[in-house]
């Protein structure tokens, strides 16, 4: 039985083309892009060509505004600090309860060294409330810092928009773009956005491999100084193999975006659909009319995320969870309890995250294991035996209609 | 990934016991949906012999609290409840060849849920008052609340002495930001709060600059060993929560001969939590002591006798 991967928004598989480009990089292109001989300069030329790739994807005008960094969180830290540096007149940050860590730990941080923090609240459904968000905007703001697109539900964020209502009170714009990217219709010369976080490993690149995006003439101090690599603003000699890597990611990003929003989303539904179908006391989360076309995350009342996990990890299925007991702290998610999604269900959300590679085999297979799964682990489950007989009693008492039992939680 | 043992992991798969029991006459409830585990235990008891006939569990958790509420009723069975009141949950989790730090609570929700049980079966009250932080520091397994609970009684302000207080911070040292944190917002808490009188009065609490070694009177040899059992008393709490336990056999002028019982006996940390007890002996006497296992009491003074 082969292994099904439904965890992409933690990582993906490399595209093969992406690894067969890379492969000479470890070899006979060895060179250092800065040195003065032919080693050397095929190395830069491939560089040169991986960042034009870098611009078709995101629509950057120029390449000079592609930096290489070495992940995700890297970019984030850069952009976020940047702000702070260059613009000592100014010291507040604004950013969502629901970024990933890259974000929310630095600020924790930040608020320490005496920055102030905004975090914007969501509602159940994950939105940010744009009137809060102006309410906030101030000549005091530095920078405003929002994901484009929710690693856990999928939820997109109004990131253009938001870029605008920043600008009109001369504060910088940053968007965590990691799981967006190749997922959605990303052109920055459309916005004003001002810096671009994304990461190599979510979009069929290697690990260890980052942008920050940087518009033309803004404000910047960089994060690691040294060489002259990326033109000062990121020293270190440049991960070539990586770079080449991600450069030839980008491009197959943007052949398959009409892919992912179409076949991808499909399966996606389907998976969705087939899941809630049959399993009682079960919602997805998220804004479900407004996300990425391959997550779906899906609560699971009375049960145990972890649980759930290594039970589908038996039958060959990878998925993720925001119980707790999966990351060892002691709260789920602070995305789920930012939208106010009761314990009953919050520890019990899985996150199917889906891919180019995933096929409508895979995502019947799943929608087959996941309901034993979870009655399996109902029937373990002090409460669930306290909400069945509470369930049957209201259905006994309910004399209207034809009840069809479908127990409906009040914040779904 | 959790690095769950073989064993962790076939009880996780195939739990022993699970579902309800119809006779139970012992239930034990503990923990919460809201901290994402909660176990109740049944238990079927013998009212001749309080001997446990049966024992089930229901779970709500994660991998490791279905495999330790399985292995609890594996171990009970046959028990007598004051042989199961024994039970510690360091034993829980050595039946299942042990169980990754973060999950070490599991098995303590276990003997929790045991003693909830038996105070259930014998009409007793049975109150849950453990309370839990976020797991600081991983090498020892040890908590933010522990920490704050200890820094704030023994006035503690360096991560070093955090480390001979509760061995957090003592392995591989990368939780020394995470415990500098604690120390820096309690500290500026005392800064704000009044001060209440019983701390005010100890020298811990003096600013760090008059923090130098005061001389102090001398005692008598009775104010003395007053003071050892008071300091002995008060770092009793944190070995029973080990589920250990200490006692002062003999004071032989520098030499404390003490036994170390339950589970800090033959730990490998015993050493440590040794020189742990005697650093906070050494600051609350101002005198310097040795504090020595009681097996070393004979061979020593037969020599100096
Ligand atoms: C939204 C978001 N931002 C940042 C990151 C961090 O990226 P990296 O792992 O490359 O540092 C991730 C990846 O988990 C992510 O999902
Ligand atoms: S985590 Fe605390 S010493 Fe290793």
């Amino acid at each position: 039985m082969n292994p099904i991967y439904l965890d992409n928004n933690a990582t993906t598989a490399c595209d093969p083309a992406v690894v067969e480009a890379m492969l000479p990089f470890f070899t006979e292109q060895f060179g250092n892009a800065s040195s003065m001989h032919s080693f050397g300069n095929k190395v830069a030329q491939a560089i040169k060509d991986a960042r034009a790739g870098v611009c078709e994807l995101l629509g950057a005008e120029y390449e000079s505004e592609i930096v290489f960094t070495s992940c995700g969180t890297e970019s984030d830290s850069t952009a976020i600090l940047s702000a702070l540096k260059a613009q000592p007149e100014r010291n507040q940050v604004i950013t969502t309860a629901v970024e990933h860590p890259a974000v929310l730990a630095l600020c924790e941080y930040l608020e320490k060294e005496g920055v102030v923090v905004h975090r914007l609240g969501v509602d159940r459904k994950g939105r940010l409330d744009l009137d809060e968000y102006r309410a906030l905007l101030s000549p005091r703001t530095a920078i405003v810092s929002a994901m484009w697109a929710n690693n856990e539900t999928g939820t997109i964020f109004p990131i253009e928009e938001m870029a605008e209502m920043a600008h009109d009170v001369g504060a910088m714009f940053h968007t965590d773009a990691v799981q967006a990217v190749g997922k959605v219709d990303i052109d920055v010369r459309r916005t004003c956005i001002d810096m671009l976080s994304l990461s190599g490993h979510k979009l069929h690149a290697p690990k260890g491999i980052g942008v920050l995006y940087l518009r033309r003439n803004t404000r910047f101090r960089p994060l690691l100084r040294g060489g002259h690599q990326e033109r000062g603003r990121r020293a270190g000699t440049e991960n070539a193999a990586s770079i080449v890597g991600l450069g030839v990611a980008a491009r197959l990003a943007l052949e398959h975006m009409a892919y992912e929003n179409g076949e991808v989303k499909r399966l996606r539904d389907r998976l969705e659909s087939g899941i809630l179908a049959q399993v009682p006391c079960a919602f997805a989360t998220g804004d479900t009319t407004n996300r990425l076309p391959n997550t779906s995350n899906i609560a699971f009342e009375f049960v145990e995320g972890e649980a759930i996990l290594l039970l589908l990890n038996k039958q060959g299925i990878a998925a993720s969870s925001g119980s707790a007991c999966t990351s060892g702290s002691l709260e789920p998610s602070h995305v789920m309890r930012a939208m106010g999604i009761p314990y009953t269900a919050a520890h019990g959300t899985i996150r199917f995250s889906l891919s180019r590679y995933t096929t409508e085999a895979e995502v019947d297979r799943v929608i087959e294991a996941v309901p034993p799964i979870i009655a399996a682990l109902r029937d373990l489950s002090p409460y669930w035996a306290d909400q069945a007989a509470e369930r049957t009693a209201e259905k006994r008492a309910s004399t209207a209609g034809p009840s069809t039992a479908a127990f409906k939680p009040s914040f779904a | 990934m959790w690095d769950y043992s073989e064993k962790v992991q076939e009880h996780f798969f195939n739990p022993r016991n699970a579902g309800p029991l119809q006779d139970a006459n012992a239930v034990g409830d503990v923990g919460s949906i809201q901290c994402g585990d909660a176990l109740r235990l049944m238990l079927k008891v013998d009212p001749e012999s309080e001997r446990i006939l049966d024992a089930h569990f229901q779970t709500f958790g994660c991998g490791s609290a279905i495999a330790s509420s399985s292995a609890l009723t594996e171990i009970v069975k046959g028990l007598t409840l004051d042989e199961a009141l024994q039970v510690s949950n360091q034993q829980i989790a050595d039946y299942l060849d042990g169980l990754p730090p973060e999950k070490m609570h599991c098995s303590v929700m276990g003997r929790e849920a045991l003693q909830a049980a038996v105070a259930n079966y014998r009409g007793e009250a049975w109150a849950d008052d453990h309370t839990e932080g976020a797991m600081v520091c991983k090498c020892f397994a040890v908590d933010s609340s522990l920490i704050e609970e200890v820094v704030r009684a023994n006035g503690l302000t360096t991560v070093e002495q955090v480390t001979h207080y509760t061995k957090a911070g003592g392995g591989c040292c990368s939780c020394h930001e995470g415990i500098e944190d604690i120390l820096a917002d309690i500290s500026a808490e005392r800064c704000t709060a009044p001060m209440p009188p019983a701390l005010a009065e100890t020298p811990k609490e003096t600013a760090p600059a008059e923090c130098a070694p005061t001389p102090k009177p001398r005692l008598t040899n009775f104010q003395r060993m007053r003071r050892i059992e008071e300091t002995i008393e008060a770092i009793r709490p944190m070995l029973q929560r080990d589920h250990g336990d200490v006692e002062i056999v003999e004071i032989d002028s520098r030499n404390v001969y003490v036994n170390l019982q339950g589970a800090c006996q033959g730990c490998m940390m015993e050493q440590a939590t040794l020189s742990g007890i005697q650093a906070q002996l050494v600051e609350a006497l101002g005198e310097f002591v040795q504090l020595l296992p009681a097996s070393l009491m004979t061979k020593r003074q037969g020599g100096a006798a």
